[in-house]
């Protein structure tokens, strides 16, 4: 399983390619916000930028949050989403420990599904996909569902 | 949002309420420069001085803001307080995108606060907040103070003035996200006069993607041309002050107030110094993957022993030209140093340096004393030209508050016109000959960006007055409909009129995708018409003495070629006015 690192952010522009192409092309919109990726800078512009990206947890602290199981574990870390079961509770939000989960106005939950199509965008090298071992896991077997 | 109207909002600052207003014309203007004019035809007073209140200070993005990359650009538009004229400054930043995501087509400020007031914009949001406290302050502190302030961290924009803007200099800038600038021109000064010390522009929507299976492709390949090929490769390597060692080379980088069109000392301000030596890193306007935006650092020992603090300064070419080669001053870090004193005051760079080789030489020759100057400036001496920015920011005498309203009205008063180096306004970069100088001298914006009269000058040799002119006005015609997208200009060549119509077409806008070469037209005679109804007159422009002495590559000036060229593009833009006067309904 491959997950998504951001390991050389020093490397940052503030392009927001990241997050725009996430949007296009995982959510089909339009949008910096509406991404698993996020940019901000680190305290105004002179002191570059950091990324918001889903950590891959373990266990997943979202997926034990979410009581309708639109949010499940990952196998290598993270969740898989099943939008369709989302009942717009934003538990997941509240449980993420790194803010990796955007919320819409209506509390659709927006994170990174770890499937690296934002990589190529990046101009500098930012993004990586790592291979981790897969672990068992509580959610073992279920296929993953993009939104 | 893909919509056949735009979406304008319009706020009264001295109501602190707005309205938002569908206005048509999408289909005819376009959007950015186009709609820019089309809302001052519509809002704007071509006979009241830029200082009435009512007066619209107008920002305008344009239909394929934020659907492709380097389509980042801001156009803002107002009667300056340089020549009391229509004029337009674009910018970057995160204004593009944070207006798009704001769901703002143009956002248009009229009326005065009573108090100093920052305004807060977002989709969902308007507000005319009081920050008396923040007046005075410099265009870092107020941008610090409102970080914490506003939310919406890193998806927003802070446009802010600094004390060269309170105090209504006509050199006064708009400082986007600390790096970048509504530059020219003084909408700084507009927003001091309307006791607007800040804009926060929160980008907080968002939408669905264009119907239709070509955008996302689209997208793709334009995204590998400008990331995969060579196109972008000078902005993104070097930047543009890879020209400084390019124009000293063939003579035509203006040096001490344009004495010289090349130092044997250059190498000390040239880009590949600035790279080797300051560079700290790039940055990038959102929707941009090139990040041409080069920061510097400076360090300065504040105490002894070894207590230092630093700085971090955007440069480019322009600033470097104006606060470097026109001032002798050739040390890369005292260059940095002096354009971090003007990002404070809120001065536009190259304004304030080509204000300050004038007063210079004015004062080497006698016609300026101490009195005026407060600091007796010398070419070369950068901690006078420090001090003196700071006169010139804070108006600290009459003098600097006169300076400050234009190198010429200075000289109109003190002596010295026939080497103020103005054409239209402070000149830009380029020693590059008679088109040149006669395309920024009459150009719209008074600005190198409004055509590439300095390409022409460096790839033609004949002395073609029909054929220059031509040229000037079918190149104008091109960034016109570029600048009404709002492309960045570093991507024209990626951006040719074909790519655009593919563009428009994906996101739905199949109307425009058809009539690129007449909205084109019509947007710049539109704009023209709204500068001569503001009382521009091209033929009494004068080129200062100076131009004419220039000596470049090819040589001396031909003081008859450029005349011919001021008279054949004068006529052109009456020409352009007029058609649009009888096509207007």
């Amino acid at each position: 399983m491959k997950i998504l690192t951001t390991p050389r952010m020093e490397r940052c522009i503030g392009c927001h390619s990241c997050s725009l192409a996430c949007a296009r092309l995982v959510h089909k919109q339009l949008s910096w916000d509406k991404a698993g990726i996020r940019i901000r800078s680190t305290g105004g512009l002179s002191t570059g930028f950091e990324a918001k990206p889903c950590l891959a947890c373990d266990p997943a602290p979202c997926a034990m949050a979410c009581p309708t199981g639109a949010f499940s574990q990952r196998k290598g870390g993270g969740v898989v989403v099943r939008k369709k079961l989302c009942i717009r509770c934003e538990a997941c939000a509240r449980a993420c420990p790194v803010d990796a989960i955007y919320l819409d106005l209506s509390g659709e939950p927006f994170v990174c599904i770890h499937c690296g199509r934002c990589v190529e965008f990046c101009p500098h090298d930012c993004l990586e996909m790592l291979e981790v071992p897969a672990r068992a896991t509580v959610d073992d077997g279920r296929k993953e569902v993009r939104p | 949002m893909i919509r056949d109207h735009f979406r304008v909002l319009k706020v009264d600052l001295s109501t602190g309420r707005g309205q938002i207003e569908e206005i048509e014309g999408r289909n005819t203007f376009g959007g950015g420069s186009g709609l820019a004019a089309l809302l001052f035809s519509r809002m704007g007073f071509s006979d009241r001085s830029w200082e009435d209140p009512e007066q619209p200070l107008i920002f305008a993005i344009g239909p394929l803001t934020g659907y492709f990359p380097l389509m980042s650009k801001v156009v803002c538009a107002f009667k300056s307080p340089y020549h009391d004229q229509y004029a337009e400054s674009h910018g970057g930043g995160r204004s593009a995108l944070s207006m798009r995501f704001a769901d703002l087509d143009a956002l248009v400020i009229t009326g005065k606060a009573k108090r100093p007031s920052c305004l807060m914009v977002g989709s969902r949001k308007l507000e005319v907040k009081d920050v008396h406290y923040l007046w005075g302050k410099s265009v870092q502190r107020t941008g610090q103070m409102l970080r914490r302030m506003a939310g919406g961290s890193g998806h927003r924009s802070i446009l802010r003035i600094g004390p060269a803007g309170e105090n209504r200099s006509a050199m006064a800038c708009i400082n986007v996200d600390t790096y970048r600038h509504f530059g020219r021109l003084g909408g700084g000064a507009v927003m001091g006069d309307k006791n607007l010390k800040a804009i926060v522009i929160v980008g907080d929507e968002s939408f669905d993607l264009p119907a239709g299976k070509e955008y996302v492709p689209l997208f793709q390949k334009i995204y590998a041309q400008l990331t995969e090929t060579t196109m972008m490769d000078k902005y993104h390597n070097l930047g543009t002050p890879i020209n400084v060692a390019v124009l000293n080379g063939i003579k035509a980088m203006p040096c001490r107030n344009l004495q010289r069109t090349s130092d044997e000392a250059i190498s000390g301000i040239t880009g590949e110094t600035f790279a080797e030596r300051t560079l700290l890193r790039n940055t990038a306007c959102s929707g941009c993957p090139v990040g041409c935006i080069h920061l510097g650092f400076v360090r300065e020992k504040f105490s002894e022993p070894n207590q230092y603090l630093y700085r971090q300064v955007t440069y480019d070419h322009e600033p470097i030209f104006a606060m470097g080669a026109m001032l002798s001053v050739l040390d890369a870090f005292q260059v940095l140093t002096l354009l971090e004193i003007a990002e404070k005051e809120g001065l536009d760079v190259m304004s304030a340096g080509v204000a300050l080789a004038w007063a210079t030489e004015a004062f080497e020759k006698g016609l300026l004393t101490e009195k005026e100057t407060l600091v007796p400036l010398k070419f070369g001496d950068a901690e006078k030209y420090g001090r003196a920015l700071k006169y010139l920011g804070t108006a600290a005498n009459d003098f600097y508050r006169l300076l400050g309203q234009g190198t010429l009205k200075a000289a109109q008063q003190y002596g010295g016109q026939d080497f103020a180096c103005v054409l239209g306004q402070e000149m830009g970069g380029y020693a590059t000959g008679e088109v040149f100088f006669i395309s920024q001298a009459l150009g719209l914006r008074h600005s190198h960006l409004d055509a590439g009269g300095y390409s022409y000058d460096q790839k033609q040799k004949g002395k073609d007055a029909a054929h220059a002119v031509e040229f000037l006005v079918q190149d104008e015609k091109a960034r016109v409909f570029l600048t009404s997208m709002v492309s960045c200009l570093f991507a024209r060549e990626v951006y040719k009129e074909a790519v655009l119509a593919e563009c428009l077409s994906a996101v739905g806008y199949g109307n425009l995708a058809e009539n690129v070469d007449s909205v084109s037209r019509r947007v710049q005679q539109m704009r023209w018409q709204v500068r001569m109804k503001t009382g521009f007159d091209p033929e009494s422009v004068k080129i200062p003495e100076r131009f004419k002495q220039v000596v470049t590559w090819k040589g001396s000036m031909d003081t008859n070629y450029m005349d011919s060229l001021q008279k054949t593009y004068a006529k052109r833009i009456r020409e352009m006015a007029k058609l649009e006067e009888r096509s207007s309904p």
